[in-house]
């Protein structure tokens, strides 16, 4: 373990939670962004798809995790709960993760349905959903402490409230109906560097700063430091990058819900 | 109250509100007006008529293909000799029906027709079928371009299983979409399957599979007997393979793009169940058949050929640009989020578009052209001019690029305004939208 800490390593491995039953909001968005932006930093990403059953990987900097159908969490629950204890250890760690919708939900206490079933989840974040007969549906600017405004789209049924101290709402929403649960003017959820949220769209690729505070945490995690290595040609890339995603950012947070 | 007397004239009232809409558009347009105030006055209008047919009316549904499936369907059968009744111009809800209704009767409320075949949007196919029972559905793939509409794939799904609950002859499944072909259980007539030969499942992943590596193997409704199957596929020429013929029958398309290929096996097999026909003639029946506007349409500006391709969801976009090859054409991508077009842009990162890389995209335009340049530089294809004002930039691509042939990708709505800014400038026929 330790030869990967050697002066010249700058890999970061990267893993993608159960990409092919939990890969339904154009999430991919997210990993691409990732991967991309942190070899223009000089860092050296490996993307490890993990799915239901797979080796888990032996070194993780980042977990990026999507939103699935109903059908898609009933698949993986099971292996989700084989690694709770990993995923537990690894945010504690301060391992930076990134959980969309589905998997937002599954990282926290509990769902419960609308017929009052509770389906457990693994317990990272001290959030639990109710479900309901509504969706919140539609494009959304939220505003952040750590990276300031962040456009995206919400898709869900579930209303979810934040429970303890411990685990901070991640973002203020400024109309109801939107949002965790419509009411109390949160958006997702944060514990240690593990973020969950509803946005999506996909959320990092119009939103580089979020993406880039993950890196940061990354390679905190790992090297114990960020130290972007640019060339001039990847610097010039990365403003492009940026420059793209502001007019995006623009245009989709002006748009109707 | 004398509502017999009252609904007689229904047909003259709405030809009237009809005629009016159409003048108050400058001639074109008003599709949905005149359906609404029959739909006020009398409600059942629709039910009446269409039951009217002898041949009854054949339902098309589904997420990717409607409008050119309906269309195939529609044109073999009148080559088969019956008089179609058809709602064509894409406008996929009741009232569109409706209004399509009244410009077909006569003033006494007879329809000229043996047979409906009819493109419904799923949530108004649920709409529909409990005002009137298809005799006949074709139910074509569940995919995710609805579901911000919706909330889910598996909503959609159950909005088909309404349909082919209702439909009291046959309902004809896509044996190779999971969820389409699990609808079988709720049907209450006769099933039957359209489906590909092993080989060109690849072409096709399912929502499910487009991240899995070994997309195919996994369904099992693959095995059921097809009553027509697509086997196989070279540029436009089709092999199609009909149940209780050994021998493989090919056809040389009109259509683009190996997704209609396997419609046109959709659309075969639904008429199949209306009506006996000699394979040989189904196979030429088909090749006749042109594309539905905007879905692989052809325009000649000059010297120049124009293709429009309507995209609207991952797979129909991947499809789209692994049937159209970019070389020695210049390209265009026009993406508009109007409700029609879904106001999600996440769909767009499930696209492969390094396909582009070495063309290179000319214009990105449309009402989220920036986030379209994002994701193209994602994938590192250069991209030309970004401009939101979408006529604008369809006069600008088609001028730069005198002497060269043209692919435009377009939204719903992108691809209307896209359309009528190439009537400015060419002749594009009149679909009366």
């Amino acid at each position: 373990m330790d030869n990967e800490k050697n002066e010249d390593s700058r890999v970061l491995d990267i893993v993608s939670l159960y990409p092919n039953d939990m890969n339904i909001y154009g999430d991919t968005g997210n990993v691409k962004t990732m991967e991309l932006r942190a070899r223009l930093y000089g860092y050296e990403p490996r993307i490890h798809a993990y799915n239901v059953g797979d080796a888990w990987p032996e070194h993780v900097d980042l977990i990026l995790g999507g939103g699935g159908q109903d059908k898609g969490q009933a698949v993986i629950s099971e292996d989700l709960f084989a690694h709770a204890d990993i995923l537990h250890t690894l945010a504690e760690e301060g391992v930076p993760m990134l959980l969309i919708c589905g998997m937002y939900q599954l990282f926290g206490e509990y769902f419960e349905t609308v017929e009052g079933q509770r389906l457990p989840g693994i317990n990272v974040l001290n959030v639990h959903t109710v479900g309901q007969d509504t969706r919140m549906i539609g494009n959304l600017v939220e505003t952040t402490a750590e990276c300031g405004a962040i456009v995206g789209y919400e898709n869900h049924s579930g209303q979810t409230i934040v429970n303890s101290n411990e685990t901070q709402p991640w973002a203020e929403v400024h109309a109801e109906g939107t949002g965790n649960n419509g009411t109390d003017y949160t958006e997702g959820a944060r514990k240690y560097n593990v973020i969950g949220t509803y946005m999506h769209g996909s959320v990092l690729p119009k939103n580089p700063q979020l993406a880039d505070f993950l890196l940061k945490k990354a390679a905190e995690h790992r090297y114990g430091t960020f130290e972007p290595r640019s060339s001039a040609q990847q610097l010039a890339q990365l403003e492009k990058l940026n420059a793209l995603a502001k007019a995006a950012f623009e245009v989709a947070s002006k748009r109707p819900r | 109250m004398p509502k017999t007397f009252l609904s007689s004239l229904t047909p003259a009232l709405g030809k009237a509100v009809r005629a009016a809409a159409r003048l108050r558009s400058g001639g074109k347009g008003g599709t949905a007006l005149p359906g609404r105030v029959v739909e006020a006055m009398d409600a059942d209008f629709m039910a009446r008529t269409l039951a009217q047919l002898p041949y009854g009316v054949v339902l098309v549904s589904g997420t990717n293909g409607k409008t050119t499936t309906t269309r195939i369907v529609s044109q073999v059968l009148e080559q088969l000799g019956l008089r179609v009744f058809t709602n064509p111009t894409g406008s996929n809800f009741t009232r569109g029906v409706v209004s399509a209704l009244l410009d077909a009767v006569d003033m006494r409320g007879r329809l000229q027709a043996d047979v409906a075949v009819l493109e419904l949007d799923e949530a108004y196919a649920v709409h529909f079928v409990e005002k009137v029972k298809p005799r006949y559905a074709l139910l074509l793939n569940v995919l995710r371009d609805q579901l911000d509409r919706f909330g889910e794939i598996d909503t959609t799904a159950k909005m088909l299983g309404a349909v082919a609950a209702a439909t009291t002859g046959t309902v004809v499944l896509n044996r190779e979409d999971p969820r389409v072909a699990a609808l079988a259980e709720l049907a209450h007539c006769n099933v039957a399957y359209y489906g590909l030969s092993d080989d060109l499942l690849s072409f096709f992943p399912s929502d499910d599979a487009m991240h899995a590596q070994d997309a195919v193997a996994a369904n099992p409704s693959h095995a059921h007997e097809a009553s027509v199957a697509l086997t196989g596929l070279d540029g436009h020429k089709a092999r199609l393979s009909f149940a209780g013929d050994p021998q493989p029958y090919e056809a040389e398309l009109k259509l683009e793009g190996v997704y209609n290929a396997f419609n046109a096996a959709g659309a075969l097999a639904m008429v199949r169940e209306v009506m006996e026909a000699d394979a040989g003639d189904l196979v030429r029946a088909v090749s006749t058949v042109t594309p539905a506007f905007g879905r692989g349409e052809s325009i000649r500006v000059g010297e120049d050929t124009v293709e429009l391709i309507l995209v609207k969801n991952p797979m129909g976009f991947r499809l789209a640009l692994k049937s159209f090859a970019a070389e020695d054409h210049e390209t265009m991508i026009i993406i508009n989020d109007e409700y029609a077009d879904g106001r999600d842009m996440s769909w767009l990162w499930d696209v492969d578009f390094s396909s582009l890389q070495g063309t290179g995209v000319h214009t990105v335009a449309g009402v989220r052209a920036t986030d379209m340049a994002l994701r193209l530089a994602y994938d590192e294809v250069h991209v030309g001019a970004v401009q939101e004002d979408v006529a604008a930039a369809v006069k600008s691509f088609v001028r730069e690029t005198t002497g060269r042939n043209k692919h435009i990708y377009c939204t719903y709505t992108a691809m209307l305004a896209a359309r009528s800014a190439m009537a400015q400038i060419a002749d594009v026929e009149d679909v009366g939208l």
